[in-house]
């Protein structure tokens, strides 16, 4: 029980962790904003009263939210080479697989955002000829977004945990470079201690973001 | 583009991920239970009158909800055995930092619960001369469990999804079967996008489920 | 009632809530059997005051005593803390009805009046279901009992809160506008047990705006103001020949008030 803590050797190889580290945001950046815009057509689909695109929005929302994000990595790195003939870069398979992941849950945040605007704001909006896309952009969007911003907060937290993932299809990014650290030093319990904290530090101020954004919005009665 | 489907090596091997399965679904529920009475523990800590409790509890839960599952499966397995000197099978290792890990999730989802019910009733049973545990077992836990309800069966998916990890340290579960077979028979397409649809399938399920038990929850809410 | 030890004692209560000083000072004597109600605009404190008389809310400063022994340790301020088990004690002693009735609603009726007795006090579930049967029959509510409370209409649902306090057997009670969440058609039923009750020579401080209730219920009325007792009699004195000119002008605000 008396183990001595080395952290100075981790902490002589921080370049190693701050290399994977710019990996981990540009893929959770490339990630997260595309899911973002993605998720507004698919979560208009999902809310549109016509059947087809519905049935497609909600079959593509299903499908990603019931299985894990690891089938899905490994999915777009080992298996679709075989049926397209295209083999992505293992990081164009991470981003793209956690990209189309977090656009299923934005999806779903748009959807319910959109919905919780009253019918007269449409109307209204209709009513002086605008249209589907002014509607939204000038009087839809601008009153939702207040309401959808904790939401998309909590699944940016989500993603960036998630990115972590990546390195089981070997993207260098921080969890790759600590795993390849920890066999190197022989020294698992610093090294995986240490990236625990480094994503703690990264991803804590979100999570307290969304929560102070959720008692502001509360307090506004909204 | 001309791709060959070819099912013959998954059904023959179909037992093998059929096994898969059952490890991935024995890992959710042995993680699911104890991570339930981690997060009731952590939970009842947060929200108990003393600092001495409520700020470590705080701590761990804050700490695990923000931190990316696979690096507590790496502390647990790699980590911990040279701080205790005991070595984890990937069973228990994967068990161990999914229940934590869940049960700091499933801590929040108890203290929602217990903090929705009404100022009122535990004035009311205050007013009657009743201690904090007494008023938390008789009033507030009992009205709460209902609302609990479903926000812990969503948690419950996330962690069968989660288990998928439990494939870096090598346990056997559906993931890893599917990666040991698309070595062996070169039909990754095929394998990845049957273990696809094996989680598809339960998890989907299993949210229908969940959907029929909320209904239910909210017509005897109506009573 | 000077000669006797008061039942209930209030000594120079003051009760802030962080710069806003809410009580400023509240001395009051309760004999056995005395019914007082307390009236007051909005906000002048009258429910800090009662909720401080059983501790849902400490007081900031000065003394609740009952039966001549005070509540908590004391300091040169008055009360500095009370132990947890002390509070449950009192709470016994001194029950409390609320304006929202916070009924247990995964309850009976039955069950939420034998809580109490079996959970508090420890009785045998034989014994408190005799028990609570008698005061759902006192409160006129005896066929309700397996009904849950949702419901009932709040007149009953109220009702059921009474014997809930009752069946504590409390030496005093406390009522918060028992009558104020209720549809006027259902406050007359609530009233009639609360009249009952007086009958029986109990105890009782009553929050209300129901003035004409005051007037027949009450042996004393306060007319509490900014934190103080304002101005204090029988129901004749400050109800009908207020000597204070701010009572004067709550009392003229009651337009439909006839005893
Ligand atoms: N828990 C609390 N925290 C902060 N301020 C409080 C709290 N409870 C009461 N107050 C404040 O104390 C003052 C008196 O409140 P109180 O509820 O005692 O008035 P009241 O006479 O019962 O009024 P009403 O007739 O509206 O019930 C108010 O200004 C209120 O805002
Ligand atoms: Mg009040």
């Amino acid at each position: 029980m008396s183990y001595s803590f080395q952290f100075g050797e981790i902490l002589a190889n921080g370049d190693l962790l701050l290399r994977g580290l710019k990996l981990t945001v540009l893929l959770f950046a490339l990630a997260f904003s595309g899911a973002l815009v993605c998720g507004l057509f698919i979560g208009l689909a999902r809310g549109s009263a016509r059947r087809l695109p519905n049935l497609i929005a909600t079959a593509y929302i299903e499908l990603f939210r019931n299985t894990p994000v690891l089938v899905q990595l490994i999915w777009f790195y080992y298996a679709m080479p075989a049926l397209t003939g295209w083999q992505p870069t293992a990081f164009t398979a991470a981003a793209l697989g956690l990209f189309l992941n977090t656009s299923a849950y934005c999806a779903e945040i748009w959807r319910a955002g959109l919905q919780s605007l009253p019918a007269g704001q449409w109307e209204a909006g209709r009513a002086i000829g605008m249209s589907e896309w002014q509607l939204l952009r000038r009087i839809v969007v601008p009153q939702a977004i207040a309401r959808m911003v904790p939401a998309f907060t909590n699944r940016g937290v989500e993603l960036a945990k998630m990115t972590s993932i990546a390195s089981t299809i070997t993207v260098q990014e921080l969890m790759y470079e600590a795993k390849m650290l920890s066999t190197q030093t022989f020294l698992p319990l610093e090294t995986f201690t240490v990236v625990a904290v480094i994503y703690f530090v990264l991803i804590y101020p979100g999570t307290l973001a969304a929560y102070a954004l959720e008692r502001r919005l509360n307090s506004k009665g909204a | 583009m001309q791709y060959v489907w070819d099912f013959r090596p998954v059904w023959l091997n179909f037992g093998v991920l059929l096994e898969g399965l059952v490890n991935t679904l024995k890992l959710s529920g042995f993680s699911i239970g104890l991570g339930l009475v981690i997060g009731l523990v952590l939970a009842l800590g947060r929200l108990a009158p003393t600092r001495f409790l409520s700020i470590p509890a705080t701590a761990i839960i804050e700490f695990y909800r923000n931190t990316p599952p696979l690096v507590h499966f790496f502390w647990y397995f790699y980590g911990l055995p040279i701080l205790t000197g005991i070595s984890l099978t990937p069973f228990a290792a994967a068990a161990a930092a999914l229940s934590v890990q869940s049960g700091a999730f499933f801590a929040e989802v108890f203290r929602g619960g217990i903090v929705s019910v009404e100022r009122g009733q535990w004035e009311a049973g205050r007013a009657i001369g009743m201690g904090h545990a007494q008023l938390m077992r008789r009033i507030i836990l009992p009205q709460a469990f209902r609302r609990m309800i479903p926000p812990l069966m969503e948690r419950s998916f996330e962690l069968v999804k989660t288990t998928s990890l439990a494939a870096t340290l090598t346990y056997g579960e559906l993931v890893y079967k599917a990666m040991v077979l698309a070595t062996q028979t070169y039909r990754p397409m095929e394998i990845y996008s049957t273990i696809a649809v094996m989680f598809f399938t339960v998890l989907f399920l299993a949210s229908l489920g969940m959907r029929a038990v909320e209904h239910r929850l909210a017509r005897r809410a109506a009573r | 009632m000077a000669d006797a030890t008061p039942v209930l004692a209030v000594e120079g209560l003051r009760k802030s809530f962080g710069p806003n000083e809410v009580l400023k000072g509240i001395d009051l004597k309760v004999g056995a059997g005395e019914r007082i109600a307390i009236l007051g605009s909005s906000g002048s404190g009258k429910s800090t005051f009662l909720r401080c008389i059983n501790f849902m809310e400490t007081p900031s400063a000065g003394r609740i005593v009952l039966d001549g022994a005070p509540i908590g340790t004391q300091g040169r301020g008055g009360v500095l803390a009370a132990k947890s088990a002390e509070l449950r004690r009192l709470r016994t002693r001194v029950g409390m009805i609320f304006q929202q009735f916070n009924l247990f609603p995964h309850m009976t009726v039955l069950e939420n009046v034998m809580e109490g007795p079996v959970t508090v006090k420890g009785l045998k579930r034989e014994e408190a279901r005799a028990k609570a049967q008698d005061y759902l029959k006192r409160v006129g509510l005896a066929e309700k009992a397996d009904q849950y409370p949702q419901r009932l209409s709040g007149g009953q649902q109220q009702r059921v809160a009474i014997a809930r306090a009752l069946a504590m057997e409390p030496e005093i009670l406390l009522f918060d506008e028992p009558t104020s969440s209720l549809d006027p058609e259902l406050v007359g039923e609530v009233l009639d047990v609360i009249l009952g009750l007086s009958q029986e020579g109990r105890t009782m401080l009553l929050v209300t705006h129901e003035l004409g209730f005051a007037y027949h219920f009450a042996t004393r009325v306060l007319f509490l103001h900014e934190g103080r007792i304002h101005e204090q009699g029988t129901p004749d004195e400050v109800l009908k020949n207020p000597g204070q000119e701010r009572t004067q002008a709550f009392l003229r605000r009651f337009s439909a008030f006839h005893f």
